[in-house]
């Protein structure tokens, strides 16, 4: 892998991954802390409210890092990314620009009234504030997963050689597609376990202590329902993942399960050798004995999928990718001069056109993404979602019992659940990611064609700043946050 | 609407967002006076809450700008971020410093101690404005670069930089620099304005006049400089077959084949200058209101200048038809057309940020909120 490529995908996921540290305790927390302010604005009870301003504490010392790492974001698919940012900017544009006219204002206006805002507004309109930051922050997740489910499953535009990009068709089937819904839901749902985790955990700090009694069992009760209907719908999405991820992006699933050879009676793979038959073909199709393409057949042999579609090998669809670039150049170089000639390879062009992507690989195995990575990331997000789960579910159940303070082991294993939320979150974005490889946009443009004419020294230098900045303020927030966690008296 | 209006409509709404913008700079522009304006820790104090209310509509502003540009403009955004990198990646950097710089200052446990965040407002309060300032006088001055479609063909970038400072050389151009240093002092004019309104202390004042007079005339010096020249110079036209060729007097034609947007020029100039007779001559503590609508306007009419009237918003001083201007680096008539439905939305928007601006200011700060609250950065 070229150096520049290498680096410039380096930054891109090191900024992710710290926006991702922050952004799903910002959706969470802003869940579990506006409930607790309804429940102050709806009993009077001074204590909801002192209770709410604690959690909307550290919300604001979380929030502003994920400000700060977000608008690296966007811009670095300028500046690293040149290509990708024309070749489907037309699409891709659109999300970030109504993200930032509908949340980010939205957001960055009611925050600052939650915070400065009391005692200055009326209770109800403060409440309304409150909801509306994370409501801000939610519609704002919406429209950023639209413009990733595009990259994953990109749907509602056509490819114009003359403008060489491609142009959307259709708004709504962008903004609204499933894979965005279903992406949203999985992503977000799993910012509200995050979230519910870290109430909890911080919580059980204190009935550990022996602190802040009264606050940490209540806090407890209502993160954990918020954390049980997240998880419940997060594995709710997760599921109808699945089944899209197997119909647009099969060789994703294929490296998440480490299936070599398709079969209609694919097993599950929990660990190497040990499986669960015919799990993997229902989860993918719904059906027990549904097709699941392997990594053999989608680079070398091709495949009927279950869908009744047949299924291009990959050096085949790389072969027409090689034709339609030939004729996409032979119809630049024509266009202007002749018009027969440019006609020509305009045909030819959309003979080949929808593996247009594919003629920038070299071989099908640049097809293959990192199995090892994707596939233990698949497994770690699962059994520590399972694990997170199993700690909502004992919340709830001591709560009801009102044992919460009893059994110091749940304590412990409610602070362990905090770095495995975390853990889980990330392993969830490196399989969307790392398994979409070696595409920028599935099936549409690899990666190596999507870059900015940079030297790699540049690219190199801004990681290290970044990697620096990010890490340095990584290191000021926990620490901050654990003081604030430590001072607090309810 | 025509596929030509639905550009210029868009145009319009990123030089208003660019207009905004540098009204709202006026957050920076108080934040480096935190340690010359301020006597006490109480008075930096008040400054760093007073613009911490409003830092992250600056902010906000900023990045929408950003998302607005590359959805409406997508080749002046591949062009000018993987070109300029420099200069783009070190306003980010310094916007960075600022988002956490307010919250984390002053809470226990910080790492790096109050004075090294203030430091970092400071720093972002100078390099943003200036930065910022040199990244839009390209927009006038032109820059170097190379735009090829047909790279595609082989997998190579369609915008090249052809400059080897990726950027940097931008900031060696004498008159992006006049133009930079023209946004910085203007950010610390408006900051002393907004001060003077936005704290309710009289024993400051009278520093914050001082400070407005001592920052607005180098202003004016670097603004006239850099306005003279404009009207004086080339720029770059371009013709109904999208051919670019270079025309005297480019922005001053455009001004009197726009007499509109002279006017909004003209009522933005002297609103700037209202603001500062009303805080300097008046004693009012009310012309932020004039400047600040007044710098919105003559930025938004020195952009529309810069883009409309078939001119070349983003000269190539490479290769003059790889310029860009509003018809070849625009997005596609629908997605135009469908995010200008979006844009319906955008006074309900300004309705509510006013609501809440009003919401938060009044009375203003006081030294005795801040002794009082807990809620302060």
């Amino acid at each position: 892998m070229n150096e520049l490529l290498f680096l410039s995908r380096f930054q891109f996921a090191l900024t992710a991954c710290y926006h991702w540290l922050f952004v799903p305790l910002t959706l969470g927390l802003g869940i579990v802390m506006s409930v607790m302010e309804t429940l102050y604005v709806r009993s009077g009870d001074d204590f909801w409210k002192r209770t709410a301003q604690f959690w909307q504490k550290l919300f604001g010392i979380n929030f502003a890092v994920g400000v700060a790492t977000g608008i690296i974001l966007e811009f670095e698919f300028g500046t690293n990314w040149s290509n990708y940012s024309w070749f489907v900017g037309d699409i891709f544009g659109a999300p970030l620009a109504i993200e930032g006219i509908l949340a980010f204002f939205m957001e960055s206006t009611f925050i600052a009234l939650m915070f400065f805002g009391w005692g200055k507004i009326s209770k109800s309109a403060h409440l309304a504030s409150t909801w509306l930051t994370v409501i801000g922050a939610t519609i704002s997740a919406w429209w950023i997963l639209v413009a990733n489910s595009w990259m994953q499953h990109p749907v509602g535009m056509e490819f114009n050689p003359a403008t060489v990009r491609n142009e959307m068709l259709d708004f709504f089937a962008v903004a609204f597609s499933p894979t965005a819904v279903i992406k949203f839901s999985h992503t977000v749902l799993s910012g509200w376990m995050t979230g519910a985790v870290f109430v909890i955990a911080v919580s059980c700090w204190y009935l550990l202590k022996g602190r802040n009694l009264e606050m940490a069992k209540r806090s407890i009760k209502v993160a954990a329902i918020v954390g049980l209907i997240g998880s419940l719908g997060c594995m709710g999405a997760g599921d109808a993942s699945g089944v899209d991820i197997a119909k647009h992006q099969p060789m994703k699933l294929a490296a998440a399960e480490g299936l070599q050879k398709g079969s209609c009676e694919a097993p599950f793979s929990i660990v190497p050798g040990i499986e669960i038959p015919h799990m993997l073909s229902f989860l993918a199709t719904h059906d027990f004995n549904g097709f699941v393409p392997g990594i053999e057949d989608i680079t070398r042999s091709g495949y009927t999928s279950h869908q009744g579609e047949v299924v291009l090998s990959g050096e085949e669809k790389i072969a027409e990718g090689k034709l339609a670039l030939e004729a996409f150049k032979r119809y630049r170089q024509f266009r202007n001069s002749d018009p027969a000639c440019a006609n020509q390879a305009l045909a030819d062009f959309n003979a080949h056109k929808a593996y247009f992507g594919y003629g920038y690989l070299d071989s099908s195995e640049a097809l293959v993404p990192n199995v090892p990575v994707v596939y233990w990331s698949f497994r770690l997000m699962i059994a520590l979602g399972c694990f997170v789960v199993l700690i909502f579910l004992l919340s709830l159940w001591l709560a009801y019992r009102k044992q919460l303070e009893k059994f110091p082991l749940f304590h412990y294993a409610a602070l362990l659940a905090l770095p495995c939320v975390y853990i889980a979150g990330q392993c969830g974005w490196i399989v969307a990611e790392v398994g979409r490889q070696p595409w920028a946009i599935q099936g549409l443009l690899p990666v190596n064609a999507g870059l900015s004419s940079l030297d790699a020294t540049n690219v190199m230098a801004t990681t290290i700043i970044f990697a620096l900045i990010f890490t340095a303020l990584l290191v000021a927030e926990i620490r901050i946050m654990t003081r604030a966690i430590k001072d607090h008296h309810a | 609407m025509t596929y030509t209006l639905l550009q210029e409509y868009w145009w319009f709404l990123v030089s208003l967002l660019a207009g905004l913008f540098v009204f709202l700079t006026f957050v920076q522009g108080a934040n480096t006076m935190i340690f010359s304006l301020a006597g006490n820790e109480e008075e930096r104090q008040m400054i760093v809450n007073s613009t911490g209310r409003k830092w992250e509509l600056t902010f906000t502003t900023l990045v929408t700008f950003g998302g607005a540009f590359f959805a409406s403009f997508p080749l002046f955004y591949s062009t000018s971020f993987g070109g300029a990198y420099w200069v783009w990646m070190l306003i980010l950097f310094s916007f960075i410093l600022q988002a956490v710089a307010y919250e984390f200052q002053s809470k226990p446990g910080n790492v790096f101690g109050t004075a090294v965040y203030r430091r970092f407002l400071l720093i972002n309060g100078i390099c943003g404005p200036l930065l910022v300032g040199i990244a839009v006088g390209t927009f006038f001055n032109g820059a170097e670069f190379v735009v090829n479609h047909d790279a595609m063909g082989d997998g190579l970038t369609i915008s090249t930089w052809t400059g080897c400072a990726h950027g940097l050389e931008a900031v060696l151009q004498p008159w992006n620099l006049v133009l930079g240093f023209a946004i910085v002092m203007l950010s610390r004019t408006l900051g002393a304005l907004y001060l003077q309104n936005n704290l309710n202390d009289e024993a400051m004042q009278e520093r914050l006049r001082r400070a407005v007079f001592a920052n607005a005339l180098p202003f004016l010096v670097f603004f006239l400089a850099f306005a003279g020249r404009l009207l004086t110079t080339q720029g770059w036209a371009v013709d109904e077959q999208g051919v670019v060729s270079l025309e005297d007097y480019k922005y001053l034609h455009n001004f009197l084949e726009m007499p509109l947007v002279l006017l909004l020029f003209l009522i933005g100039v002297v609103g700037v200058l209202a603001g500062l007779f009303m805080s300097l001559v008046k004693k009012s503590r009310c012309g932020i209101w004039p400047a600040g609508a007044g710098t919105t306007l003559t930025v938004l009419s020195l952009f529309l200048i810069a883009g409309w009237n078939n001119t070349c918003y983003y000269p190539s001083l490479t290769d003059m038809q790889s310029s860009l201007h509003l018809a070849n680096s625009c997005s596609s008539e629908f997605t135009l057309y469908a995010m200008t439905l979006v844009s319906i939305l955008i006074p309900f928007v300004l309705a509510y940020i006013i609501w809440a601006w009003r919401s938060l200011d009044v009375p203003g700060i006081t030294r005795k909120e801040m002794a009082q609250t807990d809620h302060k950065y």
